[in-house]
């Protein structure tokens, strides 16, 4: 099943060729200007970029997240969980690097295979990071006014932890 | 909104650090996340720029034109207010396919392309249309059939079926789609003004 997603790329860009060919199109100088547009594209995101991070990283490393939930170590023992898990749902919306790292360390001290292993991959796979993904495409074209862009996608992936808790307890 | 959260990371990260003596990785942070947030563009560029270019190729072939042709009425109903065979939804539909394929950064590019062209229908250049946010919620929640990343570290760390996870995986995330979409159907309902 991975191998096919290796093959997806290459015949995608083998299509796009040959069907630019068929039409007979300038395709290497089409390809510049394009190339060139995207190079713009990422100069204007570096800002977005940065300024999320920024603070993102700041709120991370003074470790309140952590320490927020170890408090609650009692009760997930019950559901043989640890206050691991629920660092990486909160911060599935807002770091998709720091969830990445918080689930390889699950994945060290628990295993891949244990429930705390799997729920950690289900929460992963649930969703994309939203901060990240408004950041990047709003500041692509300079949309300032967000509207209720934040509201909808922050409960799109409280949906998708809930349901991970959920299925990996009816699943496993 | 984001400025609020913004603002509140900020100061909620250096008050604690402050109060829990922790300042040192504070301060450190402060003068290295620009470095983290440049590795990250550093990496992404190069991938934008050739999928960019080939995107050119793509588009003024007339192959996105025929991909939002096919798309358009499973996607019109999503986006009411694109009209039909816009490109904006042939760049959706190849976004949301690629993500499915698992691979992510590649679907950035597409991604981007998808704004852009929603942002020729935009009347307001500095605020969001309601296609803008619902293609954002079909992104941020979108459908991976194959988890690549996941698949990849759980064979690192030793699972013995690393495959196991990618049923609930598409389950969850099914229903963080259908969550997102639901609510923006019904704030869009409320305000449909556009």
């Amino acid at each position: 099943m991975t191998t096919a997603s290796f093959v997806i790329l290459p015949l995608l860009v083998l299509y796009i060729i040959f069907y630019g060919f068929k039409k007979r199109i300038d395709i290497y100088d089409e390809f510049l200007i394009g190339a060139k547009e995207g190079l713009i594209t990422t100069f204007k995101i570096i800002p977005n970029i940065v300024a999320m991070i920024f603070a993102i990283n700041i709120l991370i490393k003074s470790n309140i997240i952590h320490d927020m939930f170890l408090f609650m170590e009692p009760y997930l023992n019950k559901l043989s969980l640890s206050s691991d898990i629920l660092p990486m749902a909160f911060l599935r919306s807002i770091s998709g690097t720091s969830t990445l790292a918080i689930m390889a360390n699950i994945f060290e001290v628990y295993g891949p295979d244990s429930i705390m292993g799997l729920l950690a991959s289900v929460i992963q796979g649930s969703s994309d990071t939203t901060f990240y993904v408004i950041a990047l495409y709003y500041g692509s074209i300079g949309i300032t006014k967000n509207r209720y862009a934040l509201s909808v996608g922050l409960f799109a992936d409280l949906c998708g932890i809930i349901a991970s808790f959920l299925i990996v307890y009816l699943l496993f | 909104m984001v400025n609020i959260i913004w603002g509140a990371f900020i100061i909620i990260g250096i008050i604690y650090g402050l109060i829990t003596g922790n300042i040192i990785a504070i301060n450190n942070e402060i003068i290295e996340s620009g470095n983290a947030a440049f590795n990250l563009i550093k990496d992404m560029t190069p991938l934008l720029v050739i999928w960019m270019g080939l995107m050119r190729i793509a588009e003024v072939s007339g192959l996105i034109k025929k991909i939002a042709k096919l798309m358009t009425p499973l996607l019109s109903k999503l986006f009411p207010k694109v009209p039909e065979g816009h490109e904006s939804i042939g760049y959706i539909a190849s976004n949301v396919a690629v993500n499915m394929a698992g691979l992510g950064s590649a679907a950035t590019p597409f991604g981007l392309k998808a704004m852009a062209k929603l942002q020729e229908l935009n009347h307001d250049k500095k605020r969001a249309t309601s296609s803008m946010i619902t293609f954002l919620v079909l992104n941020t929640s979108g459908v991976t059939i194959i988890p690549t990343t996941i698949i990849s570290l759980r064979l690192v760390y030793g699972s013995t079926s690393p495959t196991i996870v990618i049923p609930a995986c598409i389950m969850a995330t099914i229903c963080s789609g259908i969550g997102g979409l639901t609510l923006d159907y019904f704030i869009r309902r409320k305000n449909d003004n556009c």
